[in-house]
């Protein structure tokens, strides 16, 4: 599914990303932890197009998209939000969700008919609104919504675009630790239903290891550590990494 | 020929330097296109032009000081009372309001000089004819474009050693660049940002003052002069000194130039370059973003 | 909701309609030539919206194309008297104003905020410099006289331009409107208007949800530019004269002065914003020469006040009368 090949980036003369290679396959949940400045975030922007590598390949189902712009990436099924909720705050929770949908078909370019005469689409974001339990707030503002709802509408969003392979940049930041298990329910079970390979950045163990089959530990620009999530915390390097040293 | 044509851009230049600047300071410390700024200007010519109606017969120079000191700062003054009354709560608003807002204070100030000083244009050519004319190459040319070259390039001075010697500019400078920074800093921003408007206001109102000699004061002199202003500090970039100083140099002598040989090409080049600046460097020249 | 919505609002449209096509009945002469040129007005004021409101940039510049549409009109009576007809003429006004509103926001798209005003502003000052100037092409500050066109080959010879516009003319600017009107509406309820506001709320997400923001946003700018084109075509013959003018920024300033005296949050202010500019200004010039200070005043006021604009008042005091229902905001 997703490949990247020995990927460098550097900013000036600092190496941030040096020599990162792994691969994610369909139906693979894979966290990607590190420290704060280990370069997860480059990562992230490397393989959505925000960052162009000094050099390695990245490959999405065998296809070279390392020069591909963000725009053609999203087209070509990779799709990512942000850790920060980007909504679009005056539109309401459905229209937030069309929209995306109404992009994945290429419909977005259509002037006329109103956006809720597009019955296909419509049906469909009510069904991703109700696959992430979010239906009883359709019509209010995205701006209305509790945190933790937004960051779950959030996500919703990027599935909406239906791709192969999913960023989730911390999906459970800024939700109230009591929701945390409950929105990473509802996040791994609709990724689940469509076989999406996904890669998270997360902080959380509890969660990287209840979520996630497999983990990737990056640590001054390289991958340190990877395995099972039991693997890698048996590792006394990744653990020195990850708890040691940063907390 | 090519002398005098460069002397009469100088001039225009100068009296460009002098309104603009507050134009510019407005855009770049408070992010406020002021599109009442010819108003300012407005008022300190009449008033210029009211001074120097009443001092028939004082000698040139007397005039001269006594009508700019009064446009300053009365111009000053409406700069001040509208700052503090208007455009303070608008900082914080969108754009929309913010521009509206000057565009209501540039009705209001119109009709209220119309109120005070009539409708009727007002001549006060005294000084000008008073100070003659001198022989350059050739060709003469008036002593009072000199004296109003020499005023401003003393305004200038004044302005750059307040903003590059002194406290009060050091801070002016900190919240162009990084206005959150500042905040944090512990610069008083509500302070600086009216010294700053009335700075502007005053600079607009000498101006006015300068060009009534030459001109008289008549309604809507403001709205060409903002005109000009803006073309300035869209070429050389918002809220720079320097950015202001080399726009009004280039207004200026474009303007010169183009009168001299193909007049109806004047306006369409001067927006065609700033149209051209802002597509390929939105913040002008001089300016930083 | 949105279905109650759509119906109240379709019931309300068709009772806007009986009573403007009621109008000549009712009011006088003159004060239907004053509605004419609010309702075609209001289209332009329709197109200033889609740009603030939907796509959440500042045009300080359109008078622009409303020229562009205007002069439309004039230089094919000027060129082409002969074929001076109705529909040649509003042809020219939508496809000149489209093509000029192409180009200028070609160049304004790929700024946003306080740059794209600035830019919206100098190319309009740059049309009006070239229209002031090209005197021989243009009539410079003159202007252009615009006569009685033909009608699909029905000749007005004989027709005085006054029964002209409180007859035929008077129907044919309600609809124009109206169309104008329904197809504004259903652009901004499209996908594409959805994906509009999209840009607005959130560039970011926007481009990361695979919409081309810039792209996006000069179509708006084309449609909104189309849009006071046509205004200005139809509004060219209500006046009968245009002026380099109405591509200054005086007039792009009193654009915008509509939109928000009408309440730019609904879709329906720019229109009521228009009619109610249009009066104003026209009663505070007849009844005093300080007609500025009550026009500038209102505009202080309305800006310090009432920030919504008269029918942000209006339903913000309904949504306060009726607790039990959220505001009527569409």
């Amino acid at each position: 599914m997703l490949e990247v090949k020995d990927v460098v980036k550097a900013f000036d003369k600092s190496l941030v990303i040096n020599g990162v290679s792994f691969s994610i396959a369909e139906n693979e949940v894979v966290a990607l932890l590190g420290p704060n400045g280990a370069g997860k975030t480059t990562m992230v922007n490397l393989i959505s197009g925000h960052l162009q590598p000094t050099s390695g390949k990245i490959l999405l189902n065998g296809e070279d998209i390392t020069n591909a712009s963000p725009y053609q990436r999203i087209k070509k099924g990779i799709a990512r939000n942000f850790q920060i909720t980007h909504l679009f705050e005056d539109l309401s929770v459905l229209d937030n969700v069309r929209t995306c949908v109404l992009s994945n078909r290429n419909q977005l370019g259509r002037f006329f008919k109103p956006a809720s005469g597009y019955k296909e689409a419509t049906e469909e974001a009510r069904a991703i609104l109700g696959i992430f339990n979010l239906e009883q707030f359709s019509d209010q503002p995205g701006s209305e919504l509790s945190e933790g709802d937004k960051k779950v509408l959030d996500t919703a969003m990027t599935f909406a675009l239906k791709p192969d392979f999913l960023l989730l940049d911390e999906p459970t930041s800024g939700v109230a630790t009591a929701d945390k298990f409950k929105v990473m329910d509802t996040i791994i079970d609709a990724i689940g239903k469509r076989g999406t390979a996904t890669l998270i950045i997360e902080h959380d163990m509890d969660i990287v290891s209840d979520y996630c089959q497999r983990v990737l530990v990056l640590a001054e620009g390289t991958i340190l550590a990877r395995g099972t999530p039991q693997e890698v915390m048996d590792d006394p390097r990744a653990q020195e990494t990850l708890f040691g040293v940063s907390e | 020929m090519g002398l005098i044509y460069a002397l009469n851009g100088l001039y225009f230049a100068a009296f460009l330097f002098l309104t603009s600047l507050g134009l510019s300071i407005i855009l770049g410390v408070m992010g406020i296109l002021n599109l009442a700024h010819g108003s300012l200007y407005a008022i300190g010519g009449f008033v210029a032009a009211y001074f120097i109606g009443m001092m028939t017969g004082s000698p040139a120079v007397l005039m001269l000081v006594t009508a700019a000191a009064a446009a300053m700062v009365l111009a000053g003054a409406v700069g001040l009372v509208m700052e503090t009354t208007l455009l303070k709560p608008m900082y914080k608003r969108p754009l929309e309001y913010q521009l509206l807002i000057t565009f209501g204070i540039l009705m209001l100030i119109e009709d209220l000089i119309k109120l005070v000083f009539g409708g009727e244009s007002r001549y006060a050519s005294a000084p000008f004819d008073a100070m003659g004319s001198i022989e350059i190459t050739g060709h003469t040319y008036p002593v009072y474009f000199l004296f109003v070259m020499g005023i401003t390039a003393l305004a200038g001075l004044f302005i750059w050693w307040l903003m590059a010697k002194t406290k009060l500019g050091i801070m002016l400078r900190a919240i162009e660049m990084d206005r959150d920074m500042a905040q944090a800093m512990g610069i008083p921003m509500r302070r600086l940002t009216v010294v700053a408007f009335v700075l502007g206001a005053a600079l607009a109102g000498l101006g006015g003052a300068l060009v009534v000699p030459t001109t008289p004061a008549v309604l809507g002199m403001g709205m060409d002069v903002l005109i000009m202003a803006f073309i300035v500090v869209v070429i050389g970039g918002l809220g720079s000194l320097k950015g202001t100083l080399v726009g009004s140099l280039l207004v200026g002598l474009t303007r010169s130039f183009t009168v001299a040989f193909y007049a109806e090409l004047e306006m369409p080049l001067l927006f065609m370059i700033a149209v051209l600046i802002l597509v390929v460097k939105p913040e002008g020249l001089f300016g930083q973003k | 909701m949105t279905n109650y919505l759509f119906s109240s609002r379709a019931l309300g449209y068709l009772l806007a309609l009986i009573v403007l096509l009621l109008l000549p009945q009712v009011l006088s002469p003159y004060h239907l030539t004053l509605v004419e040129t609010g309702l075609s007005l209001a289209i332009m004021a329709l197109g200033l919206n889609l740009l603030l409101r939907y796509a959440g940039v500042l045009s300080f510049g359109h008078g622009a194309y409303f020229a562009a549409g205007a002069y439309a009109v004039g230089l094919l009576n000027m060129y082409f008297p002969d074929n001076f007809s109705f529909e040649l003429a509003m042809l020219a006004s939508l496809g000149v104003s489209a093509l000029v509103s192409a180009l200028f926001g070609f160049v304004c798209v790929r700024h946003t905020r306080i740059f794209f005003s600035i830019l919206t502003l100098a190319l309009a000052m740059l049309m009006f410099a070239i229209l002031e100037k090209a005197y021989h092409f243009t009539g410079g500050s003159d202007g252009i006289r615009i006569p009685l066109p033909t009608f699909f080959g029905i000749e007005l010879t004989g027709m005085r331009r006054f029964q002209f516009l409180v007859g035929p003319y008077y129907y044919i600017v309600v609809g124009i409107f109206a169309a104008a009107t329904l197809v504004m509406l259903a652009v901004v309820n499209s996908p594409f208007g959805k994906a509009l506001q999209a840009t607005r709320d959130n560039e970011v997400r926007a481009e990361m949800v695979g919409i081309r923001v810039k792209r996006f946003r000069w179509y708006a700018f084309v449609i909104s530019g189309t849009f006071c084109g046509l205004s200005g075509g139809v509004w060219s013959f209500v006046n009968g004269h245009i002026t380099p003018e109405i591509s200054g920024w005086v007039f792009s300033g009193e654009i915008v002065y509509m939109v928000l005296l009408g309440g730019f949050m609904i879709f329906e202010g720019p229109i009521v914003g228009a009619m109610l500019f249009t009066y104003l200004r026209l009663y505070a010039v007849a009844w005093t020469e300080y007609w500025m200070l009550i026009v500038g005043g209102t505009l202080v006021l309305l800006v310090l006040l009432l920030p919504g604009g008269v029918t942000g008042g209006i339903a913000g005091l309904a949504a306060r009368l009726r607790p039990g229902r959220g505001g009527g905001r569409g």
